[in-house]
């Protein structure tokens, strides 16, 4: 079977340790886990995980269901690149001296549409939004000339089928009422 | 569908029993130990399997005031006080209380938490922990409880403030033994233990983020219902989950109305008498011979209650690629893990097997079922009349002893067994006529189980016989829980099948290592005199002759007895499905295949 990429949304309860039980899942199949980020949700009270892996569909629906099999977890979903608007935010930090030497530098900073964070006589911090393809690329175009630092969030995704969680929460109460 | 919902109501309020009445007890004021030890009372819990030390004592203190309406049970390890807990569980489907310190005690709970995990056994684990304000600080006795039970337990948590203790507790005996059970532990640091707080008890009976109970698609059910009615070779695969659902009576009439014929996973056992006409053997590694064969022959595999272990299905390349499968299994993570599920039925056993009841026809299978008396025949000859018989030099084997013990015991006792080649015969030649009469470990497949969780059968079962098989590698790891039983003069009748040897483990090497014997020849020490240390009468035999007396004579003595039989050192456990083989595959004696 084919190993594709997959983003995974899951909500959880905000415990500690929640980290810990999510990435043990993966630990245990030996699976390497792309990025990952937690943030709240739309929910109160409730976590979202937004994580990305590299491998089979039959896979993934594995490691979904042992996901949601956790007490605190409300539910996972799991989702293919169309499903789901994702982006990525990067921040450069660039020796101030490679303008001066180079008008090429000007030139892709303003092609890549970055945001400047900071100006200082040393450095430039550059921040782009993308996905990791674009923002790949410009790191790439940073090594050419010079680079201090440079750093990458997670994936964040919003998915395109409509709040999922929520209906899902909703079945579910209406269920426990039996 | 409305009849459906109301029968799911019962079993749900069932499980949930007197949450009404149990509503807002009065607040009271007391310290975090004494607590745990109302929050136990309130969960109907009289016995505690633990082992005191420095960061659990407030609760050991509080316990001293608690021993009219709390039993505690001390074992010589750690180990031994989770098996037990494992055991009592296993017979009463009960949850079990193991209770140990911080650090070591807690880290030697890890085995029985893997174990119970691995079998669906319910327990609420309760672990000291150094004071919060310790936390992470390399304290004495300090272990990363939490993290370290994980991946081993269906929930875990720590307390760090008294006020979280009702809480947290009703929630643990919630989730342990819902759907399906597994093992808690609560992690309660020393100044939660000692803070005082207003106390008051509300049974847990919903949680949101856990449904342990999954909804029933009648639609499933119906579907599965025409598919077993066109079937012409169907089987059914009965797993752990029909006991765990106390659903014998209706899995039973599910059977004689279907007419098909039954198979049982080792926690199968007792699910349905292994002398019913239905019931064709046993699956596995070492299963029988039909049971195993025909699951690549019949048309429909009907599953209920069990998750297509490894040691079921062998290579899953060649298993039952022919056949229908029908997954009827409360734990969705189950459903297509190992097996693809033709159609899969999410929910209860019981509910399940109620439902299905109705919509299935009065058949019978004649000719199908001749085809498993027919390798009963061929496993009669090639293996069973051997394991029986004692071998030219006239010793023992293992099977001889179970069934002569089986025979004395009307099939009718609960049986512990340790891990291994006995394991192995225990299953195989004792006749399960009763339910519940099966604690062994099975999927974590753990060594020094047997002891232990014996003691904690009998101690749940007082009125039964409990007969614990045990070789003579397992019996030395957990060996000094005979102070256990004796300390509570629990008569468990201790059956050593001694051939000298990690058997299992030899066998192997016989037969996949060309008999490198690495490290599995044993120097056993003087069991007997090891028992009558511990104040344990027992017997040594060798013999054939002696082995009936023998016997009778461990049943009818009235208090706890070791009987330490000598067996055949080198013989194997027969048939076997080697590793990496299709059960097709299976071997019914050494070389069949070479």
């Amino acid at each position: 079977m084919e190993k594709k990429e997959y983003t995974l949304s899951v909500f959880s309860e905000n415990q500690t340790g929640m980290v810990s039980r999510v990435v043990s899942i993966f630990t245990r199949r030996h699976i390497n886990i792309e990025s990952l980020n937690t943030s709240k949700s739309s929910l109160p009270g409730i976590h979202r995980f937004t994580i990305v892996v590299l491998t089979t569909e039959e896979m993934v629906k594995k490691l979904v269901a042992q996901l949601d099999k956790q007490v605190d977890i409300l539910k996972a979903f799991y989702y293919e690149k169309h499903e789901i608007i994702y982006q990525e935010i990067a921040l450069y930090k660039i020796p101030s001296s490679i303008f001066k030497e180079s008008l090429k530098v000007e030139k892709f900073v303003r092609e890549y549409n970055v945001r400047i964070l900071e100006i200082d006589p040393e450095f430039i911090v550059f921040e782009k939004t993308g996905t990791a393809i674009e923002t790949e690329a410009l790191l790439e175009e940073f090594k050419k000339y010079g680079i201090f630092e440079f750093v990458r969030s997670g994936r964040v995704a919003i998915t395109r089928p409509m709040e999922s969680l929520k209906n899902y929460m909703k079945r579910m109460e209406l269920s426990d009422k039996f | 569908m409305k009849k459906l919902f109301k029968r799911m109501e019962k079993v749900t309020s069932k499980d949930i029993v007197n949450h009404s009445t149990m509503g807002s007890a009065e607040k009271v004021r007391i310290t975090g130990a004494e607590a745990i030890l109302k929050c136990l009372i309130a969960e109907s819990v009289d016995t505690i399997f633990g082992y005191p030390g420095g960061a659990i004592m407030p609760v050991y203190d509080a316990l001293f005031h608690y021993t009219d309406r709390i039993n505690h049970i001390l074992p010589r390890h750690e180990q031994g006080a989770i098996h037990a807990a494992e055991g009592f569980s296993r017979v009463t489907r009960k949850t079990g209380v193991a209770m140990a310190t911080s650090g070591p005690g807690a880290m030697n709970l890890m085995t029985g938490l893997a174990d119970a995990m691995l079998d669906s056994t319910p327990l609420v684990c309760i672990t000291g922990q150094v004071a919060s304000t310790l936390l992470g600080s390399d304290a004495f006795q300090e272990t990363d409880v939490i993290n370290c039970t994980m991946p081993v337990t269906k929930w875990n948590y720590q307390i760090t403030h008294a006020s979280e203790i009702p809480g947290i507790f009703a929630k643990a005996f919630f989730i342990a033994n819902s759907g399906r059970p597994g093992p808690v532990v609560i992690d309660v640091t020393k100044d939660a233990q000692n803070e005082i707080f207003e106390f008051e008890y509300t049974k847990c009976t919903q949680i949101r983020s856990y449904h342990p109970l999954p909804k029933i698609n009648f639609e499933d059910v119906k579907a599965a219902a025409k598919m077993i009615n066109e079937s012409k070779k169907p089987m059914i695969l009965a797993g752990h989950g029909i006991q765990i659902a106390d659903a014998q009576k209706e899995f039973k009439n599910f059977v004689e109305k279907s007419g098909i014929p039954v198979a049982c996973t080792l926690h199968g056992l007792s699910s349905l008498p292994d002398d019913h006409p239905l019931h064709v053997g046993m699956l596995g590694m070492h299963g029988n011979y039909g049971a195993n064969i025909k699951q690549n022959e019949c048309d429909v595999l009907i599953a209920i209650g069990m998750r297509f272990d490894d040691r079921v299905t062998g290579n899953l390349m060649k298993y039952a690629k022919q056949a229908k499968v029908i997954h009827i299994e409360i734990d969705p993570s189950e459903i297509n893990k190992n097996v693809k599920a033709t159609i899969p039925v999410l929910g209860d056993a019981k509910i399940v097997l109620q439902e299905l009841l109705p919509l299935i026809q009065e058949k019978k299978y004649e000719d199908w079922l001749q085809e498993f008396e027919e390798c009963k025949k061929i496993e009669w000859e090639k293996v069973i009349e051997r394991d029986l018989s004692p071998t030219k030099e006239g010793k023992m084997r293992m099977g001889m002893v179970v069934k002569e013990i089986s025979d004395q015991t009307n099939g009718m006792a609960i049986i512990a067994t340790d891990v291994g080649q006995h394991q192995m015969a225990a299953a195989r030649y004792y006749t399960y006529r009763s339910t519940n009469q099966w604690v062994s470990s099975g999927g974590a497949g753990t060594m020094g189980y047997g002891l232990p969780a014996a003691f904690g059968a009998q101690y749940a079962q007082p009125d039964k016989t409990v007969v614990a098989f045990i070789g003579d590698g397992g019996f030395q790891m957990t060996i000094q829980e005979l102070g256990m039983i004796n300390q509570w003069n629990m008569p468990v009748k201790i059956v050593i099948l001694d051939n000298n040897f990690l058997g299992m483990v030899r066998q192997w090497q016989q037969l996949f290592y060309d008999k490198r014997y690495s490290s599995v020849a044993l120097q056993n020490p003087d069991f007997l005199k090891i028992a009558e240390g511990f104040g344990i009468k027992g017997k040594k035999i060798d013999k054939v002759e002696s082995l009936k007396d023998a016997v009778r004579e461990m049943l009818d003595y009235p208090g706890p007895y070791l009987l330490h039989v000598t067996v055949e050192t080198e013989d194997n456990v027969f048939p076997m499905v080697p590793s990496g083989a299709g059960v097709g595959e299976i071997v019914l004696e050494p070389n069949q295949n070479k």
